[in-house]
């Protein structure tokens, strides 16, 4: 039987990428199971994912898995009807209620970590990126660029980025040209 | 230009794609005949003022229908279509 070998999304792009304050690093989804309930499921869908800590979030709502057997499982809205259920197999009985389908690698994922973080990301996406607009655990589907981009805030200077996986090179050649921007804009005072 | 999806809130116009005035809603009887045929597929005015028309909220999937104004560039409102 033939041995694969995972390569990420991310691999030979440089990456990690430390420029002013900001690093830039590969932070690879993992398991990644898009969740579409059929219509008016969406609270059975929610009970079939309690056994896991989580419930169907609502739009723009990051969820993390809560009680001793979370294990870092989360789901993350990702459109309307839809969600992403990363770190965890979808449980017993919700296929009865929703579209499933594995699109572990059809993802590539960033993490732009930094103070300037949200000056580098106002170069690219069209969003109020600032804390009181955008808090802890948001998420938004919108655009990087050109680029389709999911986002989560997951700390008050980080934030977690996902495009497509073909998009990768891409994604880190134009964050890259943001950081070099902000850097250089920072030496100036 | 900013317009708001019912579903993520206001977002900038770079989100959305443009389908056309809401004509496109009001899809005549297969027997209505080929005049009310032709104006459903063909036939649009050219407002100054007031419209609605389609919009598509690219990132979440959302079809809209918007109200605006072509003259003053308001947008009075939009609402989710399903
Ligand atoms: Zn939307």
């Amino acid at each position: 039987m033939a041995d694969l070998t995972v390569t990420e999304a991310t691999d030979g792009l440089g990456l990690p990428l430390a420029m002013g304050d900001c690093i830039l690093s590969a932070q690879a989804p993992g398991t990644a199971w898009l969740i579409a309930p059929y219509p008016g499921r969406r609270a059975a869908c929610s009970a079939a994912l309690a056994p896991l800590g989580l419930s169907f979030p609502a739009p723009g709502q990051g969820l993390a898995g809560q009680g001793l057997a979370a294990g870092g499982r989360r789901i993350v809205w990702a459109g309307r009807d839809q969600a992403f259920l990363f770190g965890a197999a979808p449980p017993e009985g919700l296929a009865e209620h929703a579209a499933l389908t594995d699109q572990s690698d059809g993802w590539a994922g960033l993490r732009l970590q930094g103070p300037d973080a949200e000056a580098v990301l106002a170069r690219l996406v069209p969003l109020d990126l600032r804390i009181g607009a955008f808090p802890e655990d948001h998420v938004a589907r919108s655009l990087l660029g050109h680029m389709p981009l999911l986002i989560q805030r997951t700390g008050p200077e980080t934030f977690a980025l996902m495009t497509y996986r073909s998009m990768a090179g891409s994604a880190v050649q134009e964050i890259g040209h943001a950081l070099k921007a902000v850097a250089a804009r920072r030496r100036l005072g | 230009m900013r317009l708001t999806c019912p579903c993520c809130g206001p977002r900038d116009r770079r989100e959305f794609t443009y389908y056309g005035h809401e004509t496109f809603l009001h899809r005549p009887a297969p027997d209505a005949g080929g005049q009310a045929w032709d104006d459903y597929l063909h036939n649009r005015d050219n407002p100054a003022g007031p419209t609605r028309d389609l919009w598509y909220h690219d990132p979440c999937g959302t079809w809209l229908v918007v109200a605006r104004d072509t003259v003053t560039h308001a947008v009075e409102g939009s609402e989710a279509l399903a």
